[in-house]
């Protein structure tokens, strides 16, 4: 694409890869069992400056992936997922940092998951890949981050599950990172949160296709996925967005058919939602990823979550949307009640928006200056220490 | 519509002066309602104090975070729970009381997360108020200046009043300072004081 602008994008941006974790070193999992080798893909965006203390480790969310910002090709049209977050001048600044995005183990986008071949058995892993949780992948991030030879990043972000492994960046490498940005995220599943992957991994395992997750050498089970992602889809969603979208529109016909044809535009947006996700997007993984979610408690093992994060040393801004089901600003303000109780510096803002849980993926003026100006006064004040 | 822009700084700028004089270096300090954060600013630069705040309306939420506040966006009463006992040397409520629905509540949770309270409110007792009163309108002054129907305020109280619900209570007064127009005064404060401002604990 001719038109990507070099002042307002960081432009066309290559994967990488590393491998860790190789045996006898391997990752020792929260489930006891061990991972490795591991690969793990990943991108950059800016310059690591000489002090390598100018990098931000970004987090994906569950349909997420490395691929955070720029394109791939001149032709490509679809940026990465926070495009409008990453670049030139803009929140996540690449001309004053180093922005790292790796995709998370068990994911299907480069990195070692189940659809990965088990140097073992030089087969897909299928349901012999461990399963594994969100401290897993942030452990293998430090990999990552050891590897290029970062001692302290200065922030790591994300939403969703990407801000659960914030949470637990700060909680398991306190020493690691100067400061937090968890949005639209939770400390714990609710049991809301889990009936709702429930449903999308029931869809899966439904679909004959799945053949008990081995099923990379025939069809795989599309529909089944379809479905998990339209379940999914829904709750990243308002009401209230919903309704401005679709209202009650019917799809190409002018009354309803009385019959099992798709009658709603929402119908049909969901379906194609679901068929173009399937496309691009393992089964297995959802099924893994969905689990670690699940499993996601970070008070578990200790008194209370306020114990659980007695250690952070980080800076946190906590970031909540008014109008998102899936993960409430209760939820936020729930750890960010245990963060203050351990005296730790937070900030805390439930920005008014109407699209939901996708606020925090959509252009959204007040989240892009609130991270923009976290992250500056971060920064100096790393710089002046360091001086 | 109010009749002046009483949340400006400059409007403020003498009781914020007031404040910085009475909180010492390195203070650990919260300021509930605290605005834009410019009254927090000013003690980082000031006095080096370690503050957060505490602020229910988003927009001013962002102009903390701008300046490189710690800022919870909630209200009074949310934004206090969560501190342990006496986290703080002084909690500030600044101008903040007229518009508290639960005062005793309120004064309760603040000396127990704070060792301190500086608190500060329009003095209902000035004279233009009991004027306005007297000729049997609701009064509207510089420093309360909403019509009956409008505006945040829901407690009006005088200098006397605020003595007293600190007698009832068993507050210490350890600061009193009366101000008019912005300058300390001391001749019949519940008359002639706009505002007032006490140092409780």
């Amino acid at each position: 694409m001719s038109d990507i602008d070099p002042n307002n994008s960081v432009g066309i941006v290559t994967e990488q890869y590393i491998t860790i974790f190789a045996p006898p070193n391997e990752l020792l999992l929260d489930s006891g069992r061990r991972l490795g080798p591991i690969t793990l893909a990943y991108e950059t965006y800016g310059e690591l400056n000489q002090n390598k203390d100018n990098a931000i480790l970004l987090l994906h969310a569950l349909s997420g992936d490395h691929h955070a910002a720029g394109y791939y090709s001149s032709d490509d049209r679809k940026p990465g997922w926070w495009d409008n977050y990453i670049g030139p001048g803009k929140a996540f600044d690449t001309n004053k940092y180093c922005i790292i995005c790796s995709n998370c183990i068990a994911g299907c986008r480069g990195s070692t998951g189940p659809a990965s071949i088990n140097p073992e058995t030089q087969k897909p892993y299928g349901l012999t890949f461990p399963f594994i949780t969100i401290r897993d992948m942030v452990r293998a991030q430090k990999g990552l981050i050891d590897h290029l030879g970062i001692k302290k990043l200065l922030s790591v972000a994300g939403g969703s599950m990407g801000g659960m492994q914030a949470l637990e960046w700060a909680k398991t490498y306190p020493d690691h990172i100067s400061s937090a940005i968890p949005i639209a995220t939770t400390a714990n599943h609710s049991a809301q949160n889990i009936a709702l992957n429930e449903v999308a991994r029931q869809s899966i395992v439904a679909d004959p296709n799945w053949k008990n997750g081995d099923y990379y050498e025939s069809e795989p089970p599309a529909r089944g996925l379809a479905v998990a992602r339209m379940v999914g889809h829904i709750s990243y969603l308002s009401d209230k967005a919903m309704h401005e979208k679709f209202g009650r529109r019917l799809q190409d016909r002018d009354d309803v058919s009385f019959d099992l044809m798709t009658d709603f535009q929402v119908e049909s947006y969901l379906q194609y939602q679901g068929d173009s996700f399937s496309k691009r997007f393992d089964a297995n993984s959802l099924l893994y990823l969905s689990k670690a979610l699940d499993y996601y408690n970070l008070a578990e093992g200790h008194a209370s979550l306020k114990d659980a994060l007695r250690h952070v040393k980080a800076r946190f801004l906590v970031l909540s949307f008014s109008s998102d089901w899936l993960y409430p600003p209760y939820q936020s303000r729930e750890f960010v009640s245990a963060l203050k109780q351990n005296a730790v510096p937070v900030s805390y803002c439930e920005i008014k928006s109407d699209y939901g849980h996708d606020s925090f993926l959509i252009d959204n003026p007040h989240q892009m200056r609130l991270i923009q100006d976290f992250l500056g006064h971060i920064f100096e004040e790393v710089k002046s220490n360091a001086a | 519509m109010p009749l002046e822009n009483h949340t400006s700084l400059s409007s403020h700028r003498y009781e914020f002066d007031v404040i910085c004089e009475i909180i010492e270096e390195k203070s650990r300090v919260l300021d509930l309602g605290c605005d834009e954060g410019d009254l927090l600013n000013l003690l980082k630069e000031k006095r080096n104090i370690k503050g957060s705040g505490v602020e229910v309306a988003e927009e001013k939420v962002y102009h903390c975070i701008s300046k490189g506040l710690s800022v919870h966006h909630g209200d009074i009463d949310q934004g206090l729970a969560d501190f342990p006992d006496k986290s703080f040397d002084y909690v500030i409520l600044s101008e903040t009381l007229q518009e508290v629905r639960n005062p005793v509540l309120v004064f309760k949770e603040i000396l127990r997360v704070g060792r301190k309270c500086i608190v500060s409110f329009p003095n209902f007792g000035h004279w233009t108020s009991r004027w306005q009163l007297l000729l049997g309108r609701t009064p509207i002054t510089s420093k309360l200046p909403y019509y009956w129907y409008e505006g945040p305020n829901i407690k009006f109280l005088t200098i006397y009043d605020f003595i007293y619900f600190c007698n009832v209570m068993n507050y210490t007064l350890v600061h009193q300072f009366y101000l008019r127009n912005g300058k300390r005064i001391s001749l019949l404060p519940n008359l002639m004081a706009d505002t007032a401002l006490f140092v409780i604990k």
